[in-house]
């Protein structure tokens, strides 16, 4: 990532060619952003941190180092959001005003088919918020997310950290 | 440390994330206020020009019905003026009829990002799916990191793009499918990834990345004659 980041500032623009296409699942959405599920407004709420628990969850991972714009030490719960596959809620270590460990505390588990989406969404979310420490990044530019796609987004780790 | 605080709401169907840093802000009732005001101000956007809200002016104006609003002159001025900027790339009258999502989002989140610098010395970023307006007041705090997304592999970055005051807006179809039509052909513009354009007004940085989306090859050289003051990447 530090390589990434270091070419990328010494370039003004970037081309990346790419022999494959990934081809869009959804060809017929022709609408511009709109409205699709809407979260529960607790999800604005801000979060008071717990005590430390299930210290297996506090490992850090690298070496933390001092970063501006960090909360205070300790383990934060994120509000449980509801998603079309039910309800996500994640837990952040922070440890020298970095993210060392990210976790979920709860996850919909009912279904076959929930289950394929947390094994695949939960080792992701994990190891981007860990990522994203690492590049210590403030926020995320990309297409428009969903509602829903936002759940597993980088952006709402970095938005839970800091809440 | 600077205090540092994040709100999330989801407003026009996406999410939107105000994160404020200064002194206090964690604590001050007054930057409270300030946050909540700011997504009432996107909520007021989203009533006036939803292109899912059949009470919207967008429908009113697509039933050929009077519309007197300022608001919504000065959205209809700017889309006029975004139609020369670009040459035509980017255009609001879509197929599926007037369609001014592409710069009212850009539009609305400057508007409300600008109602914070009335708290002084308190720094923001606001982050509206992905499109970013972003705002350091003093010179003792660092730039706003914003890592630019990977449209191949969207747990990736592909750079990190450090803004003081600015914005930075992405275009792509990575997460919701081919939605960017291009005005010149009338369908949509599948030749890019994303585009991903920075510069001092989030307005304008939204409308180039939807017009360079829509150009398609070729988009950077365009930009660069039409806005040489704003940075473009492009994923193809």
């Amino acid at each position: 990532m530090t390589r990434i980041a270091v070419a990328f500032a010494a370039t003004v623009s970037v081309i990346v060619l790419l022999f494959s296409y990934r081809t869009s699942t959804h060809p017929s959405a022709l609408g511009a952003t709109g409205p699709t599920t809407r979260l529960p407004a607790g999800s604005a709420v801000p979060i008071s941190p717990t005590t430390p628990s299930d210290p297996s969850s506090a490992t850090p991972s690298g070496s933390p180092s001092a970063t501006t714009g960090a909360g205070a030490n300790g383990t934060y719960d994120g509000s449980a959001a509801d998603t079309p596959y039910g309800p996500v809620q994640v837990r952040i270590t922070l440890s020298g005003g970095r993210i060392t460990a990210a976790q979920t505390v709860q996850v919909p588990n009912e279904s076959r088919r929930d289950v394929e989406i947390n094994n695949a969404a939960v080792p992701e979310l994990v190891q981007e918020t860990l990522q994203a420490q690492t590049a210590q990044i403030d926020t995320v530019s990309g297409a428009t997310y969903t509602s829903e796609g936002y759940i597993q987004s980088l952006q709402s780790a970095i938005d839970a950290a800091h809440r | 440390m600077t205090d540092r605080r994040a709100w999330v709401e989801h407003i026009m169907g996406m999410p939107i994330s105000l994160h404020l840093r200064g002194p206090g802000v964690r604590d001050d009732p007054g930057t409270a206020a300030a946050a909540t005001g700011v997504f009432a101000v996107l909520r007021e956007a989203d009533q006036l020009f939803s292109t899912y809200r059949l009470d919207s002016v967008i429908w009113a104006i697509r039933r050929g019905e009077p519309v007197d609003h300022p608001l919504v002159r000065e959205v209809l001025a700017l889309c006029r003026e975004a139609r020369d900027r670009t040459d035509g790339w980017f255009d609001p009258e879509l197929p599926g009829g007037f369609d001014p999502s592409g710069l009212v989002k850009g539009w609305a989140v400057e508007r409300a990002a600008a109602t914070l610098h009335a708290l002084g010395d308190v720094d923001h970023c606001l982050n509206a799916g992905g499109d970013i307006a972003l705002h350091v007041a003093s010179p003792s705090r660092p730039a706003w990191r914003v890592g630019i997304e990977d449209p191949r592999d969207r747990h990736a970055l592909l750079g990190v793009r450090t803004v003081r005051t600015g914005a930075v807006a992405t275009s792509g179809t990575a997460a919701r499918g081919p939605h960017i039509v291009d005005p010149h052909r009338g369908l949509p513009a599948e030749g890019l990834l994303s585009v991903t354009v920075s510069g001092p007004s989030l307005l304008w940085a939204d409308v180039y990345a939807t017009a360079a989306f829509a150009h398609g090859p070729g988009a950077e050289t365009w930009l660069r004659r039409r806005a040489p003051e704003y940075e473009i990447t492009v994923v193809a």
